[in-house]
This record gives structure tokens, C-alpha cells and sequence, in this order.
């Protein structure tokens, strides 16, 4: 059984060979399959999806073509789908039922996109291998004693594994750019603002982005291209601009294109391996025209730190609506505090609540001006440090991550290990900047990505660019 | 207050503004209702939510800072506040941190300037009620997220007696600009105050108590006059004291501590991320100031220059806007702004009075009492019937003030040679008390005047009367 491209899918729906119920079933029954091994998926209801099919269908019959009429898709188990279940990976949200849908939830499915269920990740979002799931990990699909990657690990892994060609995660330090790299699939960390955060359980909500996954640039642009404008209900979501093409995305000239390597990217610490793979990627690049230009971001050895202050503070305050007064788990008690306090504590994980600890402390009186406030002023100089960049070159590209998928359990007894893992994909999202991760190549067999970091806004440019690479490499086409 | 002893206090008011949506939602922003029923998944809470500034809110505060002679700040960024309580969903209050979208304003009080520190724009929280069950506590989420107006006032007052004119001012302001409805049983109103003692000349603060639950203006008065008594008697006896909250309990008439310094909460403050800073273009102060009705200082001086009112009338006729605005109507249609103001203050307001209700509920327009008035300044009727008789028939309903005069012919007569005929009849019946009139007996004047009354049955016009009568004596 094949398993192909959205593109390829499109094209057979468009041409009436292919049926979205057909496709669903499909889809379902490689859930059945391989589901045992993968732990992707924490919700799916198979009537539920092929009734979505089955309207989609209609449509189709009636004559519409649209991008993602269809296309079966799945969703992290963070965004709300009306009806479903909605668990962000906790044991904390036991018996709720989503009320509402999320902006982008709500994009795809009146787009006529086909949901196939509920992503498995990170409780909450918190981690990079999607071992801290309270519902087990995701396997990845590479080699099932590794790591997916997280925190969208679920989302990564259900394209991977054929469940659909296009899924959601969401991103606030490299949560699909990690697991993307891991798992040989192209994901987008659109720029802040570009998709709405309605409807998103909030982990860091100055950083947190929907991230939508795919095989390709292609299969992300159409995907993207009917998720994209403002959204009244968030008050930091933007328009981006260039979205018009997106279904029909043209590779970008790699003639000319300066492409800057920052140095502090390349040190230490990479693996061989990897770091093989790149200068290959990168060579072959240059063959085609770009230019590469060695540059600095002299203030990424902040990064970690930045990253995690900010991320802790903002984590204990978005986290205390979890209190079992008005939803989800509830631990009964004679009084108050020890209701709120006893529900927490059965119901989040470990990595939660270091992150909730932390960040209280972060934000107490007295520590806030020595934490959180210069980690708001580190994220400035950061920030600083990629705008100085791009009045040399057009855009980055960098590693995703030092290695590749690492074993299971190898990181989960030191918590810092597992931050580190974090150190390339952190400094974007503190900048607000679009990053592409795609497929670079494989060491020992196992994916390899690359990242491509633009300016505000870029996020267009970047697929392009991306495209033009997937048009010179067939790393992507590459299934487990 | 003791002799010797000074008090300094400031209030902080918590005003709701009477926005039509809550203030990071579209929920309705409404008293009362079904418990949780005015709510949805940004107001309650869920996961995922994300709050939208409400622009109405915005103008409202602006137009506040403009009637204080506010500075409105450019920018002012919203701040989480947090603390775990039940009523309040998220976990956190949204409010404003160190820069306020008003700041550096300030009140008159009896000519006093009592400065305004800054008003933030923060949302309320919900209702827990502990009363309906031996066992558990409900919460009623239709309050959480309604707009507030946080009023912190200088601490420039000196007595409870200042404290409550203050309040009375502020009330007054705000439910004048229309940006709240200054319902204090319902909570749109609410009042802590900080209080110290001093003993007089010293320029020092004495320890700071921050006094909680003073929701009756009568209640903002009796509690600082506990507290600033208890204090004193500390500070006389030699006790030292702590900064602390206490709040007050009308049922005992009594301050009690509720938390102490040391025990006050860290609400762990930061930037809230989910809304961009507040942003006030000069554009946008300049529209709310267009928009803005006539401010009650400088309406009551036009009142003054323009209809020749007292200070006294114009301040009672600015009692509310709805009544400044039906006496300007009444003014317009009598064409006598102090017969109207005359009407306003006594017959009308006797009337609102006796029925406890507001002017806009009186049903009566005012065009139909200035055709009441007009109908005495023409000497059509006297005062006396217009408002014993024509006014309690226009309240009723009984048609227009000339019909009513019509129909119950209480039309004064005018007419020279009937009244002449009537002053030489009474007269003629009395010749003894004319003659002692004649004779050095004055008083006898206003017995004649009283039987000419009597005989025209009250209806002929007294100013008449008066003429003829002085003709008779002095031809006769």
C-alpha cells in the first residue's frame, strides 16, 4: 500500500480516482496497523471521520476544488475540535470535552478537510521527545526503541506513518521542528502571530504557534493556505502577507540567495554524523548558485536560559486555570486549597510541575527583576543578534538538533540533558521569525533536518525556498 | 475627630463600566441573570481562550480621565495579577501594572482638589457564595471579566466627612459621564479606603490600614470614623501598630483584621502576553472629547451665567444628567429658565421624591410643563392653580395644560371691567372697613383683597385686583 503526497492526493480527488471515504478508510486501517507500535493518535472515532469524508465528498461531487477538500488531516491532542476530546497529554483534563473549535481547527474543517483524530505530545507541550505524554510515548517510525521527538510528537508521527499528509502541531521552542527532523518530515514554525492561537491550550503564549507538518514545502503551502489570516478572537495574530500563491507554491531561485551559516550553530557538540549531512546539504546548495556566508548570532549562548525563564513563568501562570473547579480532574476535599492543590498534584506530571515551580519562583517578588525581566532583555539582544543578520544575508539555515532520534528513555533522568536538546530550534521563537525544518539527509540511518530561519513574515519565501530544495534533494520522499 | 489628631485617607473606588460586552469577550455585561449563564470559554476560563480588548471600555476610561484633567497615557500595557481562588477562572486577574491609562488627575471637593493617582482598566471576578449549601461553595461566573475602573485617589483626604463628599463627587462623575450606573447595592460601585492617624503638624504618615467592604456611602463615613478612633487611641496609648487589611462590619460597627503585612499575597505581577500594550493615539482622545457631553463644572457656570440661577440651584439641578438635561428641555420650552428651575426644585422634585423614582420614569414631557408654565407667565392662570390643580391633572394624564384649564374653566379673569365691577360690589358690602381703611387702618387692605379674592372664586388675577382696588381708594 502506497502512501502518498497531499499533492498526489489532491490531484486524484480533483480528478474523481480517488474518493475522501476511500482515502479515510485507508488511513484508518494504517491506524489499525501500525497504531500498536506508534502510540500517535490519543483520540480517533471512526464515524466521525468518514462522516467528514463523506460531506467532503459531496462537495467534491458538486464541483468544488479547493486545496484541502478531502485531505484527511490530524490534529494535536491541544487544539480544540468541537465534540472531541481534548486531553493536551495530561491526566489533568480527564472528561473534557472540547466546546468549542479553534480558529485553525475551524479553517480546515469548513475547508473540507477530513479529521482523522487526536495527536499524542509532551503533556502540555512540555518536552522534546514526547516521553513526558502522560499516555505513553510515540514511537518513531524509524526505529521504534527512538524517540518521535516532541512535543509534537504525534502530529509528526502520523504523517510519517501515512495516518494523513497534512497535521498540526504546535511550536514554542522547536515542538515540530524536533520531531520533524527525527521523523524526516517538513515542518513549519510560522511566524508569530501568522496562525491564531485561539482555541490552543496556552503552554508559553509568547511563543506557543499552531505548526503545521507535512512530506513536503508543497503538501505545507496548500495546507497553510487556507489556515492563514487574522483572527479577531487573538489579539496577536497578524496577516501574512504572500499567502495567495500558496497553493500553487513556485520553487524559489537558489541563484544568488545568500544563505547565512551562524557560526554558533556549527560548534562543538554536533554529532559527525549530522554535521556530515549538512555540509553535504549545504554543498549541494552552493552548487546551485546560493551563496553561503559565514555570520554571527553572538548572543544564542542565552538562549537556553532565555528560553526557559520566560517559558517557566509563563507556564505557571497559564497553567493555574487547571484547578479542577470548572473542568477536567477533580480530587474532592474538605477544603479549598487542598482541593486546587490536590488536583494538581494528581493530575499533572513531573515535567509540568518543575516547569510550574520554577516559574513561580521566577516571577516572585524579588526574583523578577533578576529572572524574568532580563531573560525580556536577553530575548531583545537575541532578537537583535538575527535583525543584524539579515542586512547581510536573506536568509539562515542551521541544524535542528546536535543528533539524531536519541533512545527512549535517555534523557528522562536529567532534565537538563532534555533541555539541551532544545538548543537550536530555541532561539527563533524568542525573534518571533519563521523557521522551516526539512528533511536534510540520514546518519546511520536515521533523518537528519536542517532549518531555514527568514526575516518576519518570510514564511512564504521559505517554503519557496524549501520547495527549491526539495526540488534538487529526494531526502523527503524517503518513507520509514 | 479627637483634637490634636489628624487623619489622612484615600480611597480607592472600583467603578464597573456600563459597557454593553464584558471586557475581553462578547458575553453580555449584565447584573444578575441564571448563575453562569452570561459566560463563554474566554470568560470561564478554558483552555485555549484568549482575551480581546473591548474598545467601549477604552473610550470610557478615556472620557474619565478627560473629566478628571487626566493624563491618558499613550501607553499602557495589561499585567497578570494572580492568586488561586475559585471565582476567579484564570488563575489570574488581567490589570494594568505600573503605567495606568490615566494617571495624574484630580476631583473638587468643596473647592478642594483631591488628586487622582491613576484609573487601570481591569476585569472584575466572579461570585463565590458559601450560603447555599452546609457543604460546598458555588460560583457564579456572569460577573467574572466585566469591566472595571480602578480609582486610586491621593491620600489628600482629612475626615470621613471629606471621604464621603469624595465618594458622593466621584458617584456623581461617573454616573453623570454615563460610564457606570452607580448602583452600590448591586456592586457597580465599590470603596476600600487607606486611613492613618498623625497627630496634627506632623508631615509624616502614620501606619497605613487598608479598610475593605465599604459599599454604602453611610458606610465609608461610619468605618473611618471607627477606625480613625481606634487608631488615635493606639497611638495615645503608645501602641505601636502594623500596616494591614481590615474590613469593615456594619452589622457590629466594627473593623476587623483580615491579613497583616507580612502575610500579604505575592501576586507574582507580569506582563500579560496574550494582549498587546494598550495603545491612546491623540486622535482617539481627541474623538472621545468631541463626543463628550458638557462636564458638569462647566455646565453648572453656564446654568449660573445663562439663566441668572445661585450656585445652590445650578448644583441641585446637576444632580443627575438625566435631570440637568430635562431642566434645560424645561427651560427651553417655559422661556423662563428660572420659573423652570423654580418648577424643578419643588413641585417635580416633591413629586420624584413621593414616588422614590428618577426623572426619566416620571412620564412627563417636558414640553407639556413649559406649556404650564407659559400658561402663568401669561397671567392665564395664577401659581397657586397651576400647581394645585393643573399639575396633578397634567400628571395624570388629563390632557394638555390649556385643556386642562379649559375644561376645569380655571382661567383667571382678566377682563378689567368685571373685576372693577367686582371691587366696587365688595366695597359697597363692607363700608365700615372701607371707611377705617380710609381712616389710617392698613391692615384692613388685605381683608378687602381677600373677600375681592373670594368673590372672583381665586380666579381672578391678583396683580388686577390690586390696580382697581388702588384706583377706588384713591378716587373715592
Amino acid at each position: 500500500m502506497s502512501v502518498g503526497t497531499l499533492m498526489d492526493w489532491r490531484t486524484g480527488l480533483d480528478a474523481g480516482d480517488l474518493s475522501a471515504e476511500f482515502l479515510a478508510m485507508e488511513a484508518l486501517d494504517r491506524m489499525d496497523q501500525r497504531e500498536g507500535d506508534l502510540n500517535a493518535i490519543l483520540f480517533r472515532d471512526r464515524e466521525l471521520t468518514l462522516d467528514a469524508a463523506r460531506k467532503a465528498d459531496r462537495r467534491l461531487r458538486a464541483g468544488e476544488r479547493t486545496p484541502m477538500l478531502g485531505i484527511p488531516v490530524v490534529l494535536k491532542d491541544n487544539l480544540h475540535w468541537k465534540g472531541a476530546p481534548l486531553s493536551n497529554g495530561s491526566r489533568i483534563m480527564q472528561g473534557y470535552t472540547a466546546p468549542y473549535n479553534a480558529t485553525v481547527v475551524n479553517r480546515l474543517l469548513e475547508a473540507g478537510a477530513v479529521p482523522m483524530g487526536k495527536a499524542n505530545m509532551d503533556e502540555f507541550a512540555m518536552g522534546s521527545s514526547g516521553e513526558y505524554s502522560a499516555f505513553g510515548p510515540t514511537r518513531n517510525p524509524w526505529d521504534l526503541s527512538r524517540v518521535a521527538g516532541g512535543s509534537s510528537s504525534g502530529s509528526i508521527v502520523s504523517v510519517a506513518a501515512g495516518y494523513a499528509p497534512f497535521a498540526l502541531g504546535t511550536d514554542t521552542g522547536g515542538s515540530v521542528r524536533l520531531p520533524g527532523s527525527f521523523c524526516n518530515i517538513t515542518a513549519l514554525r510560522p511566524t508569530y502571530g501568522a496562525l491564531s492561537r485561539y482555541g490552543v491550550s496556552a503552554m508559553a503564549s509568547s511563543l506557543d504557534q499552531v505548526g503545521p507538518v507535512a512530506a513536503s514545502a508543497r503538501d505545507l503551502a496548500l495546507g497553510l493556505s487556507v489556515l492563514t489570516g487574522r483572527d479577531p478572537l487573538d489579539s496577536t495574530s497578524l496577516d501574512l502577507p504572500g499567502t495567495k500563491g500558496l497553493a500553487d507554491l513556485r520553487p524559489a531561485t537558489l541563484r544568488g540567495l545568500r544563505i547565512g551559516l551562524p557560526r554558533e550553530y556549527f560548534g562543538e557538540g554536533i554529532e559527525p554524523g549530522v554535521r556530515g549531512v549538512l555540509e553535504a546539504a549545504f554543498q549541494r546548495l552552493a552548487a546551485e548558485g546560493a551563496e553561503l556566508v559565514p555570520v554571527s548570532l553572538p548572543h544564542t549562548r542565552y538562549a537556553i536560559d532565555t528560553y526557559y525563564l520566560i517559558v517557566t513563568s509563563e507556564v505557571s501562570s497559564n497553567l493555574s486555570r487547571y484547578d479542577g473547579v470548572r473542568f477536567g480532574l477533580r480530587r474532592e476535599a474538605g477544603e479549598l486549597q487542598e482541593m486546587i492543590s490536590g488536583t494538581r498534584d494528581a493530575g499533572l506530571g513531573a515535567e509540568v510541575k518543575r516547569r510550574i515551580l520554577l516559574g513561580a519562583f521566577c516571577l516572585s517578588k524579588g526574583y523578577y527583576d533578576a529572572f524574568y525581566l532580563k531573560a525580556l532583555k536577553a530575548r531583545t539582544l537575541i532578537t537583535r543578534d538575527f535583525v543584524e543578520a539579515f542586512k547581510q544575508v536573506d536568509i539562515l539555515a542551521t541544524p535542528v538538533s546536535p543528533g539524531t532520534a536519541f533512545p527512549l528513555g535517555a534523557n528522562l533522568a536529567d532534565p537538563m540533558a532534555m533541555y539541551l536538546a532544545d538548543v537550536f530550534t530555541v532561539t527563533m521563537p524568542l525573534a518571533a521569525l519563521p523557521v522551516v525544518a526539512a528533511p536534510a539527509g540520514f546518519s546511520e540511518g536515521l533523518p537528519v533536518g536542517l532549518q531555514f530561519v527568514g526575516p518576519s513574515l518570510s514564511d512564504v519565501k521559505l517554503l519557496e525556498i524549501t520547495e527549491a530544495w526539495q526540488g534538487i534533494s529526494d531526502f523527503h520522499r524517503k518513507r520509514s | 475627630m479627637k483634637p490634636g489628631f489628624e487623619a489622612v485617607i484615600g480611597l480607592e473606588v472600583h467603578v464597573q463600566l456600563l459597557t454593553r460586552s464584558k471586557m475581553f469577550c462578547a458575553c453580555r455585561n449584565e447584573y444578575g441573570g441564571k448563575p453562569n449563564s452570561h459566560t463563554c470559554p474566554v470568560c470561564l476560563a478554558l483552555p485555549g481562550a484568549l482575551p480581546v480588548m473591548n474598545g467601549e471600555a477604552v473610550r470610557m476610561a478615556i472620557a474619565f480621565g478627560l473629566a478628571v484633567h487626566g493624563e491618558i497615557r499613550e501607553a499602557s500595557p495589561f499585567y497578570r495579577k494572580q492568586y488561586f481562588y475559585p471565582d476567579l477562572p484564570k488563575g489570574y486577574q488581567i490589570t494594568q501594572g505600573p503605567v495606568a491609562i490615566v494617571e495624574e488627575g484630580w476631583l473638587e471637593i468643596s473647592g478642594k482638589k483631591v488628586r487622582i493617582e491613576r484609573a487601570h482598566l481591569e476585569e472584575d471576578s466572579g461570585k463565590s457564595s458559601h450560603e447555599l449549601s452546609e457543604t460546598s461553595s458555588h460560583v457564579d461566573l456572569n460577573r467574572a471579566g466585566v469591566p472595571l475602573l480602578e480609582i486610586v485617589g491621593g491620600p489628600d483626604l482629612r475626615s470621613p466627612q471629606e471621604a464621603y463628599d469624595y465618594l458622593k463627587t466621584m458617584h456623581h462623575l461617573v454616573t453623570y459621564l454615563g460610564i457606570c450606573d452607580g448602583n452600590m447595592e448591586e456592586g457597580s460601585l465599590r470603596c476600600d479606603a487607606n486611613v492613618s492617624v498623625r497627630r496634627e503638624g506632623e508631615s509624616a504618615f502614620g501606619t497605613r490600614v487598608e479598610v475593605k467592604n465599604l459599599n454604602s456611602f453611610r458606610n465609608v463615613k461610619l468605618a473611618l470614623e471607627y477606625e480613625i478612633e481606634r487608631q488615635i487611641e493606639l497611638v495615645e496609648r503608645g501602641e505601636a501598630f502594623g500596616q494591614e487589611t481590615r474590613g469593615w462590619d456594619a452589622d457590629k460597627g466594627e473593623t476587623r483584621s483580615q491579613r497583616s503585612k507580612e502575610a500579604a499575597m505575592d501576586y507574582r505581577y507580569f506582563p500579560e502576553p496574550d494582549l498587546p500594550t494598550l495603545r491612546v493615539t491623540p486622535e482617539e482622545i481627541e474623538a472621545v472629547r468631541a463626543s463628550m457631553l458638557e462636564l458638569p463644572e462647566a455646565r453648572r457656570a453656564r446654568f449660573i451665567e445663562t439663566f441668572g440661577l445661585t450656585d445652590y440651584e445650578a448644583g441641585m439641578l446637576l444632580q443627575s444628567r438625566a435631570f440637568a438635561d430635562y431642566f434645560e428641555a424645561l427651560a427651553q420650552a417655559s422661556g423662563s429658565g428660572k420659573q423652570a428651575c423654580n418648577w424643578m426644585l419643588g413641585e417635580l422634585s416633591r413629586t420624584l421624591n413621593g414616588r422614590n423614582i428618577g426623572i426619566e420614569a416620571l412620564g412627563l414631557h417636558p414640553e407639556a410643563l413649559g406649556e404650564l408654565i407659559r400658561l402663568v407667565e401669561a397671567r392665564t392662570i395664577n401659581l397657586n392653580t397651576a400647581k394645585e390643580s393643573v399639575f396633578p391633572a397634567l400628571l395624570a394624564g388629563e390632557g394638555s395644560a390649556a385643556q386642562i384649564v379649559e375644561a376645569k374653566g380655571l382661567a383667571q379673569v382678566s377682563d378689567l371691567g368685571a373685576i372693577q365691577a367686582l371691587v366696587e360690589g365688595v366695597l359697597a358690602a363692607h363700608p365700615e372697613q372701607l371707611a377705617q381703611l380710609k381712616g389710617g387702618n392698613v391692615k384692613l387692605r388685605g381683608f378687602l383683597v381677600g373677600q375681592i379674592m373670594k368673590q372672583g372664586k381665586g380666579k381672578v388675577n391678583p396683580q388686577l385686583v390690586n390696580e382697581v382696588l388702588d384706583a377706588s381708594l384713591a378716587h373715592g
